[in-house]
């Protein structure tokens, strides 16, 4: 009771029907080209037109490659896929950032960045990631396609509303610790089905220290622990970030805005359904072992002996070392890596780039290493440039690719080829993933710079 | 897809390993599809447990054994976890499967079996249990999944539990009914509640 998530929530709700699930008002809807063609087909059948266009924002993404964006996508069906998105934008009257539109790149980083996630909002897409936003204070969540339809038609949604859990995370972050590996922390912790039913609110020292670029990753990776979405309190850190973005409120509307958005907090009285709070100092650079985002151990550490030991069914635990080719027991520094992706919107943004950058400076990539760096959106692209990271990485041998979701989950050409072992910054390590056979290690962008340089699993702690 | 649902009595097909992705259900490179071709998707789902990499039937795999046919999916744990893609619910729908029983879903999955007319049962873990055993005892054991009055029984123990579902779905399911459109119905009164925010 009176969390924000309840704030937030009750502030939406249209009519609640009885022994049945919430109508939620929906402020944003995010489209791209894998998870909407079906709700415009729909919405076409059933003689619909979208309910309120100015509030739905299409951007292609999955498909897009990462080289060669001025000519036209090799793969047909990819190119189907992505023509089809701008025709029903234009057909149904709303905005789309095509390919090598200055203001394309993956809908989780465009949607903060351009000011369209905003404190306080509802936010949905047909993408589980959609929790992302949630660093924004907004309550955002990831949909099927039948439920993008449903908000094209009506700009609501039918949902059960969800418990509530706090994860407040106290202390500080030492060296070489990221947002990324808190959230692998937390992952591990609860495992993938820990948070299911719920929505989290992030809090803590190591939360308010977090940046929003820091704030953006943790919240993205909600759903690996299995909850809806995941938020954080809007503060200076997050009005600052808002500030001057080409939708957020300018002049006296910034003013009324701000002065609003700082109401949005729990209240001290608020009740959650579930609290936990861990420690800043337990918390290294992380790795994943196995074939989902929870089975992940502190770099230094070894794989769980057992299926025990690692809180898991038998089955499970032998499959996902088996498809890895690991033992349990075994140490992985120093574990010889073949690719280095980094990217998604995961931590596709700037100061992952600074942080990749800043560990390679004046090192070289390794000479078996093949990697991918791919920024989160065209604006990422151009900032990166502007502070010159881009002389950094290409000096150290490495190449900036066109920005899209790329190797997270290989849908464009961006593949690890079967059997090879990839040290990538996305959030998901199942079987067949970054391609069919690959191996995934998820870690933080420091920990995949690291193994860039030295050709295989490194601390990044010994490098700084 | 809209297959209206009441009483369903059938044999199972059991998968009994827990954290089934989406991801797995149906791999990304299927998901390029721009209609809902339920055939399709359902020709894929498991792909990658289902095939060898040379496109032959993986013979070890649940779904190419005779012995377990029926409309009934029996699922470890925390199944559909993962990726938002309803592709999933077509995969499921499209292969012919009607309810899937495990003893925990994924959110978003649940809602997106719900939304294709496939019934999510969720089962204590000892209800799930039992039935893996059952099944493994007799391939032919049968479940029989009652919409009306929420209820599971493995048929071939005997054993019943009741299961949730809230009343607005369950009326929805049983009349072939969807979301849209109610809420297509009810736009009067999301334009009341826009005029009252400003």
């Amino acid at each position: 009771m009176n969390t924000l998530f309840d704030k937030i929530w009750d502030k939406h709700v249209v009519q609640q029907i009885e022994d049945g699930p919430t109508q939620l008002y929906i402020d944003r809807l995010y489209c791209h080209e894998v998870t909407s063609p079906q709700a415009f087909e729909g919405m076409r059948e059933r003689g619909l037109k979208c309910f309120r266009p100015k509030q739905i924002f299409c951007m292609p993404d999955h498909n897009t490659p990462t080289h060669d964006q001025d000519k036209p996508i090799a793969d047909p069906v990819s190119k189907k896929q992505v023509d089809m998105l701008a025709k029903n934008a234009a057909d149904f009257g709303l905005t789309h950032y095509g390919m090598m539109s200055p203001d394309n790149g993956i809908i989780h980083v465009v949607g903060p960045e351009k000011g369209l996630s905003l404190p306080g909002m509802t936010i949905v897409c047909g993408d589980s990631h959609t929790s992302t936003h949630g660093a924004m204070g907004a309550v955002a969540f990831g949909i099927g396609t039948s439920e993008v339809e449903m908000v094209m038609a009506s700009q609501c949604i039918l949902q059960q509303k969800p418990k509530s859990m706090r994860i407040s995370i106290n202390g500080k972050l030492g060296k070489g610790v990221t947002a990324k590996d808190v959230a692998l922390y937390l992952m591990a912790q609860l495992s993938t089905s820990g948070a299911t039913g719920y929505f989290v609110e992030y809090a803590g020292d190591v939360v308010k220290d977090l940046s929003m670029e820091g704030r953006l990753t943790l919240c993205n990776l909600s759903i690996e622990m299995g909850a809806r979405g995941g938020f954080i309190a809007p503060d200076e850190t997050t009005f600052d970030y808002i500030k001057g973005r080409e939708y957020a409120p300018k002049g006296e509307a910034w003013d009324q805005a701000v002065e609003e958005w700082k109401t949005l907090k729990s209240g001290d009285d608020a009740v959650f359904d579930k609290e936990l709070t861990f420690d800043a100092a337990d918390i290294e650079p992380r790795i994943t072992y196995g074939t989902n985002p929870g089975m992940g151990i502190g770099i230094t550490e070894t794989i769980p002996a057992d299926a025990q030991m690692a809180n898991m069914p038998e089955p499970g635990f032998e499959k996902a070392l088996n498809y890895m080719g690991f033992k349990a027991g075994q140490k992985l520094l120093g574990t010889k890596v073949d690719y280095v992706f980094l990217g998604a919107c995961t931590n596709g943004r700037i100061e992952d780039f600074r942080a990749f950058a800043s560990m390679v400076r004046g090192r070289q990539k390794a000479q078996d290493v093949i990697a991918w760096l791919v920024p989160g959106s065209w604006a990422v692209d151009r900032q990166i440039r502007e502070e010159g990271l881009d002389k950094i990485l290409e000096a150290a041998g490495f190449e900036i690719r066109q920005p899209g979701c790329s190797a997270c989950l290989a849908m464009n050409d961006d593949k690890i080829p079967a059997g090879k072992l990839s040290v990538s910054t996305s959030n998901r390590n199942f079987e067949g993933r970054q391609g069919p056979g690959a191996r995934t290690i998820l870690a933080s962008p420091l920990v995949a710079a690291a193994a860039a340089v030295t050709g295989v699993i490194t601390d990044p702690r010994t490098l700084l | 897809m809209k297959q209206k649902f009441n009483i369903i009595t059938s044999t199972c097909v059991p998968l009994p390993l827990e954290n089934v992705d989406t991801d797995q259900i149906i791999p990304a490179r299927f998901l390029k599809a721009t209609t809902r071709e339920e055939r399709f998707f359902g020709d894929n789902l498991f792909r990658d447990w289902r095939y060898q990499a040379d496109g032959t039937p993986n013979p070890d795999f649940v779904l190419n054994d005779p012995k377990y046919t029926g409309c009934i999916l029996v699922a470890g744990k925390n199944f559909g976890s993962g990726s938002s893609r309803e592709h999933a619910a077509w995969a499921i729908a499209g292969y012919g499967f009607r309810v899937v029983i495990s003893s925990f879903f994924a959110d978003i999955h649940k809602n997106n079996e719900l939304n294709n007319f496939v019934l999510p049962v969720q089962v204590s873990d000892d209800f799930l249990a039992e039935l893996f055993r059952s099944i493994q005892d007799d391939p032919r054991t049968e479940v029989k999944v009652d919409l009306p009055n929420q209820t599971v029984t493995n048929l071939s123990t005997g054993r019943c539990e009741s299961f949730e579902i809230n009343a607005y779905k369950k009326h929805c399911l049983i009349n072939g009914l969807d979301d849209i459109d109610f809420l297509v119905q009810n736009q009067d009164k999301t334009i009341t509640w826009e005029q009252q925010r400003k």
